[in-house]
């Protein structure tokens, strides 16, 4: 299957190891992700006031970049892969703008006058673990060569994956589609009360001992909750989680480090890829010892 | 000179009418209308940058830019000489920095305000896809930054329409800069070319070049070659 | 409530009225059909740091009350949408929060300056965190 994969900016910078992890998991589950030749930013926020129409440019453009792979047959659907909860969220709400706001797209397109072609509202986006998911978890669990047996793992979803109500790819109260994802792996998930909460976001760049605090009761919930591990699908999250506890250890120091991981890295280390796939070198916080104890990675 | 009235085309200089010859640069189209350039005029060969200009034609809302000694005047032109770009010139030291997904964010944090409006294309007199490599830079994709930004001059236009107050070229020229040092590395001919002038090979035509008169500075210019290689 | 303004409707001024009407335009969201349950503001993250609640915010809104624009609440916001979520008359307050930002920003005023971020931090921070802090906090 060769869908188009839009990674994101961050996926390209500080989380290298979410795009290695996710195309190469997605090739041995039989997904071959192809990323647009020309892409932009996201914007990786959806610009709320109805009336802005420049801030919607942005996300348009990269769906008609894929419409465009479509259409010269690079992709067999017009649909984009996304795993950045931020950009699937950015992505998916310029879309449903663009084909719920006639106005609006009247005023995007003239605004985009010099692209070779107008974009027709036709794809699809969508969150890889939905692509999993679709796939059916038993597809998951027939190519775990490594089951995770005994690793107590905290989902967390943070805001964008389920927010808002009716956008996200699961239950905005209830969710439970990382839980599958877990549970395929042969991993028990933890339930814990913060794993809708929010980490603090963007600002993390201006208040950050705030997003400190608000990280804090997210890792100590997902410990208390009896978790070893937490896995995200947001690169924001991923960073006020893991490089926030530098923080948090200078106000607590009975915090111990707790890794926090993407949930592709997860993913290929239960398939049994070589660790250049997991890039788990690249996390803050280092899963290795973790995984090393559990007798999942070899002790080198 | 003799020519009929066909030949010329009427041209809005800063809002003032002017008949200038039709097959006038703009450039010269201004000097014909009295125009001196004090500023906004460099090598006028299209490769310095320094004559920036930009106009709109009579009945269209298309703000166009381009370089006054390139381009060729129209009839209806509405023209306006944008001589400067105000913009910081941020100082680094290629030696120190490195070249990380994150360097530029560093230096100009403010391209993560872009919007992908591609204004800055549009804008573009040297067709270069500026937003394309605004965006490489924000993603640290140093060398689709440079390529695709190779051919800017610097004249400044993308940087005055930006809406998040971008100044493109300064990202760009960063991006050139570290691919040819981190990335590509010095070419072999510059390598030998140093290796000559650190051994003297120049030092006596300097140094008759130094001692020249103007007259004969002057008809060296003027008969110069350009290898083209 | 004193006997004599029982009974009364409470009437706004013109300004206020038209203030309240640029924040429903700009949001797209029906304030009045607040009824102060205040679900928004009992899960909202950032209560800490914030000088009005949010449910209070949408109260001031509702009576046009400018003083909201000079409230640190709106800019505390992370958008995170658990008041969305959890608001049972169906207003996505993050919608309001929004279109409050949009007034302040709109009269060119930044509230955050990158230039104060060091090196350090600017090597650090993800692509994500920037773009997404100035999109929301500055013009």
């Amino acid at each position: 299957m060769r869908l188009a994969y839009y990674p994101g900016c961050t996926l390209k910078t500080t989380a290298k190891s979410f795009d290695i992890s996710t195309l190469e998991s997605s090739k041995t589950l039989g997904i071959d992700l192809i990323e647009p030749e020309r892409w932009n930013c996201c914007g990786t926020v959806h610009a709320l006031s109805k009336d802005d129409v420049m801030h919607h440019l942005a996300p348009i453009r990269n769906l008609l970049r894929i419409e465009e792979m479509k259409k010269t047959g690079i992709v067999e659907e017009s649909k984009v892969i996304t795993v950045c909860a931020m950009c699937y969220n950015t992505l998916k709400r310029a879309n449903l703008v663009f084909n719920s706001d006639s106005d609006k797209v009247k005023k995007i397109n003239e605004n985009m006058e010099n692209e070779s072609s107008v974009y027709n509202g036709s794809v699809q986006v969508e969150h890889l673990l939905e692509t999993i998911k679709h796939q059916g978890w038993d597809n998951l669990r027939n190519k775990v060569k490594i089951p995770l047996k005994d690793l107590k793992v905290a989902p967390y979803y943070g805001c964008l994956l389920l927010r808002p109500r009716g956008l996200g790819i699961d239950n905005a109260d209830k969710p439970s589609i990382m839980e599958d994802m877990i549970r395929a792996l042969g991993a028990e998930p933890i339930d814990f009360a913060y794993k809708q909460k929010c980490c603090g976001s963007y600002h993390t760049v201006f208040m950050k001992e705030r997003v400190a605090d608000l990280s804090y009761k997210i890792l100590n919930q997902a410990k208390i909750a009896g978790a070893e591990i937490i896995v995200t699908a947001c690169p924001l999250c991923e960073f006020n989680l893991s490089h926030r506890q530098t923080e948090i250890i200078k106000n607590r120091s009975e915090f111990k480090e707790f890794p926090v991981i993407y949930f592709t890295q997860l993913i290929a280390l239960a398939l049994g890829l070589k660790e250049d796939s997991m890039v788990f070198g690249e996390n803050k916080t280092d899963p290795r010892p973790l995984f090393k104890y559990k007798g999942f990675l070899k002790e080198i | 000179m003799s020519k009929n009235n066909n030949d010329f085309v009427t041209i809005y200089v800063m809002g003032k009418k002017q008949k200038v010859p039709a097959d006038l640069t703009i450039m010269k189209a201004m000097e014909y209308a009295g125009h001196q350039f004090i500023r906004g005029s460099g090598c006028r060969g299209g490769f310095c940058g320094a004559c920036a200009t930009v106009y709109r034609m009579r009945g269209s809302y298309k703000l166009q830019g381009a370089l006054a000694c390139q381009k060729q005047v129209e009839e209806g032109m509405i023209i306006a000489q944008i001589p400067f770009s105000p913009s910081e010139k941020i100082t680094y030291k290629l030696n120190e920095i490195k070249a990380n997904a994150n360097t530029f964010l560093e230096y100009f944090p403010e391209i993560a305000r872009c919007l992908s409006c591609n204004t800055c294309t549009k804008a573009c007199p040297q067709d270069i896809m500026v937003m394309d490599y605004v965006q490489a830079a924000l993603r640290g994709d140093i060398k689709l930054a440079a390529k695709l930004s190779f051919d800017c001059l610097g004249c400044g236009l993308c940087a005055m329409r930006c809406p998040a107050e971008i100044v493109p070229y300064n990202i760009g020229q960063l991006a050139r800069r570290l691919e040819s040092k981190y990335i590509e590395g010095p070419t072999e001919q510059v390598l030998s070319r140093c290796e000559e002038i650190k051994e003297g090979k120049y030092d006596k035509e300097i140094e008759s070049l130094k001692n020249a008169d103007k007259e004969t500075l002057i008809k060296l210019y003027n008969s110069r070659e350009m290898k083209n290689e | 409530m004193s006997s004599e303004n029982s009974g009364q409707i409470l009437k706004i001024n013109a300004e206020n009225k038209e203030f309240k009407e640029k924040i429903q335009d700009l949001s797209g969201e029906k304030i009045d059909l607040c009824f102060q349950c205040g679900a928004c503001s009992s899960g909202c993250p950032m209560v800490q740091e914030m000088d009005y609640l949010p449910s209070k915010i949408i109260r001031m809104s509702q009576l046009g009350l400018k003083e909201v624009l000079s409230s640190k609440t709106i800019w505390v916001c992370t958008t995170c949408f658990n008041c969305e979520v959890r608001c049972p008359r169906g207003i996505d307050i993050a919608n309001v929060m929004e279109a409050i930002r949009q007034v302040v920003l709109r009269q060119k005023f930044d509230k955050v300056n990158i230039d104060m971020l060091t090196p350090e931090e600017l090597r650090e921070l993800p692509q994500i965190a920037i773009v997404s802090n100035l999109r929301k906090l500055t013009a």
